[in-house]
């Protein structure tokens, strides 16, 4: 149905045209998933908006040829194209937060879409969007599409976009990571949703991710891309499974397993050798002055009874605004020298748990304890007292957690001089540029600015950041949820490492049931800011007790273990 | 909502006790009030007794209570200028300015939004680019100049329109306006040109910045994706997203046109507040600069409150809150 050949996607700058796309064939028939992996900045977006002509400018397409059945979506007019969007290709984007105008109600929405493109009356498009919101699980859509899309939860609101993408009974969807902004049970139905209407409806999918699990679970036919080139095509079992090209290879052995523990990842294009030796050699320095600090057996974490509660939104005049609970009476014992997973799905209070431990909210009940140290809670825990220095935390997001305007070598410093180790500038200076080599950087990144390095590498940067203060404890919040898989696996083995040679105790919290598998000893399940499980990795994972662990690992996306 | 409402309106109450308290102290502390009422022949006693019987010995506290409690009953004393009551020469000035002002904001609205828009769509189009400059110069160059540019050209030169006053008027109850008479329109127009024009370019800029962000939203993408028609897109989903926060600044604005068209009534000999309150300056008419200063200060508080409730009106975010 859709034939793509030799696509070249082009962006003009000025220095020079940068290929974005090379030369990508591909197709998807009636009915069928063609899923389009790869890593950022591989194109796959790219190949989605040339195929529905939305290109963002000034990219064009260079050379190939798109049809659509028998319309060559080349030739056409922008007019034309404007007409067969939504008539004949459609689209369903990443976030159903923002991809819903906040203003129109979902009605307007809908009935204008229908309206845009079919003669009816407003009447016959309004019954037709409530019968379309009924069949893709909206219940009571008659009253319901009254409504605005603020007013429908995460899961709910992206069954309104699909339903805005097929009211019009296009042949072909573009999926633009459909589900990597929800949780995994709203995940799960989604995706079951995109199956059935590719089967009952003949509807051609072209779904983009960067979610091998995903693709594995539904795609029929997959598109290995890498940097605008594809790598590997063919049926999912196929090139998942038995992948012939050494990227794809790669590929796979950066995704964690859900079902074991790896000792190591292996990264594509790390060279293994090298990667050992470095630790011996390089970042010598840095880690026997880490390691002179880490002379004290190492520390653990208690908590306690511990509930946070926030200000509700208040619903009346004279009643006092309910207070919403945030964590619900959590307890918690992080072993030395052992690494704690966290999990659970978005609103589940993780994050606060982690602001809890840190200071940076106030919890009502329940006492936290750092080894021996007992600490305050919320603004009673001074600036100086010293589990300020002894926990340390990692942000999930690189690109806003280090200070743009300061260089990296200052970056460094500051916890070298904030926390009185080092007064010395030189001497500073020196521990810094060893310390980026321990992290695997080069040491001449200490006079750069952040937004010179990658996402993974501003990751180890901040990584070394904490390091410097000395700290005992360690917080990493989805450190790798914004990163590639094969990014992901070089950082977790970087954690592991360090892990290991220091001692370090980590509360280590993700929503990737995987990744907490490779990385975590223990793990706890939080719902709802309750705990719901909690116990050793391998227990938890082979012997869910809680029926929500077992919903959460039954849902998780995997590749199939007999591929 | 009625609970952010009534939040709002306690801070608007406290506002105005502020700007009370500000007016009370240009009465009471700027110069001595019975040296300025009385001339030189008056006597030192006739002068005490004056100031006893005025209340200006009770202390501080009961003499502002006494002020704001005349200021609420409508009571603005009297003007030491022309010994007529405030109240009356204020309300026989408001109509003028709020005329003015209210007309400068509609050619401002009227043209700066499809403005806005239009540079916004082509960012990169000759009429934008010839649009953004112009209008920079016209923001550039101050006020006056600009009213007596105008004033030269269509006054003098081309002699279609009046320069100053405000025409012929029509009394409606005690409301005295130019809006009724071709004669009053004629006069009204170059004000309001050169009153509007800054806010034009401002309102202008605003749009075509907040639309332009608007435009690269996901919301905006999706509706490309699946069809929908252009006018559609353009007017209905991002005009709309685009004038929440255009909206406030509007309405800053506004309150500052009635507040500062000062420069422009005195360039027109426009008979407005503006103009009364540089007489009263000039003539050091303390109880109408103060009457004034109250005045103002109660039109930015009551446009700032429209501006509120616009915003629940504009988005259901804000006034639908319970979940389906």
């Amino acid at each position: 149905m859709l034939t793509v050949q030799d696509l070249t996607v082009r962006f003009p700058s000025r220095f020079g045209d940068f290929t974005a796309i090379k030369g990508v064939s591909l197709s998807v028939a009636p009915g069928e998933i063609h899923g389009l992996v790869g890593e950022s900045g591989a194109g796959k977006s790219t190949i989605g908006a040339a195929v529905i002509g939305l290109l963002q400018s000034p990219g064009y397409v260079a050379e190939g040829s798109m049809t659509l059945q028998d319309t060559d979506l080349r030739t056409l007019s922008t007019d034309q194209a404007h007409k067969m969007r939504g008539k004949r290709i459609s689209m369903i984007f990443q976030d159903p937060q923002t991809s819903l105008n906040p203003l129109m109600t979902v009605q307007d929405q809908l009935v204008e879409t229908i309206q845009a493109h079919e003669d009816i009356s407003k009447t016959q498009a309004r019954k037709r969007a409530i019968d379309l919101l009924e069949e893709i699980g909206i219940k009571n859509a008659e009253t319901r599409i009254r409504a605005y899309p603020h007013q429908f939860s995460g899961g709910m609101r992206q069954r309104v976009v699909i339903a805005l993408a097929l009211c019009t009974d296009p042949d072909l969807i573009i999926a633009d990571e459909p589900t990597t902004a929800l949780d995994v049970a709203v995940q799960s139905q989604v995706l079951g949703l995109i199956r059935r209407l590719a089967d009952t409806r003949q509807i051609g999918f072209l779904l983009i991710t960067h979610d091998i699990g995903v693709i594995a679970q539904i795609a029929d036919r997959v598109t290995v891309l890498r940097h605008g080139i594809v790598m590997e095509t063919g049926k999912t079992a196929q090139v998942l499974g038995k992948p012939k090209n050494p990227y794809t290879v790669d590929l796979m052995k950066a995704v964690p397993p859900l079902d074991r523990r790896l000792d190591r990842f292996l990264v594509p294009g790390e060279d293994r050798k090298s990667d050992t030796d470095r630790d011996q050699a390089k970042g010598d320095k840095a880690e026997k002055w880490l390691l002179a600090g880490q002379k004290d057996p190492a520390t653990g974490l208690a908590i306690n009874d511990l509930s946070v509660r926030f200000v509700g939104e208040r619903t009346s005049l004279w009643r006092k605004p309910k207070p919403f609970i945030a964590l619900n009476n959590v307890s918690l014992d992080v072993r030395p020298g052992t690494i704690m997973g966290l999990v659970g799905e978005s609103g589940s209070g993780k994050s606060t748990l982690a602001k809890a431990i840190t200071g940076l909210v106030k919890p009502a009940l329940g006492t936290i304890r750092l080894q021996d140290l007992d600490l305050p809670h919320g603004r009673d825990r001074g600036r100086h007292h010293p589990s300020r220095r002894l926990i340390q935390m990692v942000f999930q997001d690189p690109f806003s957690s280090l200070n743009a305007r300061h260089r990296i070598g200052y970056i460094l410093g500051e916890p070298l001089l904030h926390y009185g180790f080092e007064p010395d500038a030189k001497l500073r200076r020196n521990l810094v540029a060893d310390m980026l080599e321990l992290v695997g950087l080069t040491p001449d990144a200490i006079d750069k600015y952040p937004h010179q390095f990658s996402g993974g590498q501003r990751q180890r940067i901040a990584v070394a950041r904490t390091l410097l203060a000395r700290p005992k404890f360690l917080i990493c919040d989805e450190p790798t949820s914004a990163l590639d898989v094969s990014i992901q696996a070089q950082i977790l083995n970087l954690l592991k490492d360090l892990q290991a040679t220091f001692g370090l105790t980590i509360l280590f919290i993700s929503h990737n049931l995987a990744v907490v598998r490779q990385m975590a000893d223990d793990v706890t399940v939080l719902r709802y800011g309750k705990v719901v499980e909690t116990g050793k990795v391998e227990d938890v994972f082979e012997r869910p007790r809680a029926e929500y662990t077992k919903e959460l690992l039954a849902l998780t996306p995997v590749t199939p273990s007999d591929w | 909502m009625a609970y952010f409402i009534l939040k709002r309106l306690v801070q608007s109450v406290f506002v105005m006790i502020a700007v009370a308290f500000l007016a009370f102290s240009l009465f009471r502390f700027v110069g001595d009030p019975v040296s300025q009422m009385t001339g030189v022949e008056t006597t030192v006693e006739d002068q005490d007794r004056l100031r006893e019987g005025l209340g200006l010995n009770d202390p501080f506290v009961v003499q502002f209570i006494r002020f704001s409690s005349d200021l609420l009953r409508g009571d603005f004393g009297f003007s030491y200028r022309t010994r007529q009551p405030v109240a009356e020469m204020i309300t026989n000035r408001i109509p003028a300015t709020l005329e003015l002002g209210v007309v400068a904001l509609l050619i401002s609205l009227i043209v700066g939004i499809p403005a806005g828009v239009y540079t916004a769509l082509r960012p990169r189009g000759i009429a934008t680019q010839l649009i953004l400059m112009t209008t920079l110069v016209g923001v550039s160059i101050p006020t006056f100049v600009i009213g007596i540019m105008l004033i030269f050209l269509f006054g003098v030169q081309l002699g279609l329109l009046p320069t100053f006053g405000r025409g012929g008027t029509v009394h409606i109850g005690s409301w005295e306006s130019s809006l009724f008479t071709f004669d009053g329109w004629k006069s009204l127009i170059l004000p309001a040109v050169t009153l509007g024009v800054y806010q034009l370019t401002l309102t202008m800029r605003l749009v075509r910045a907040q639309m332009m962000d608007v435009m690269r939203s996901d919301y905006i993408r999706f509706a490309m994706a699946r069809g929908v028609p252009l006018h559609s897109l353009y007017f209905r989903h991002a005009l709309a997203n685009t004038m929440v926060p255009v909206i406030t600044i509007i309405g800053l604005q506004f309150g500052g046109v009635i507040a500062f068209s000062i420069v422009t009534e005195s360039v027109f000999q426009w008979p407005g507040m503006g103009l009364l309150f540089l007489e009263s300056i000039r003539f050091v008419d303390i109880p109408v600069m103060g009457v004034y200063l109250v005045v103002i200060a109660f039109f930015f508080v009551l446009v700032n409150l429209i501006v509120d409730l616009l915003y629940f009106a504009i988005d259901p975010r804000l006034r639908v809150k319970e979940d389906v």
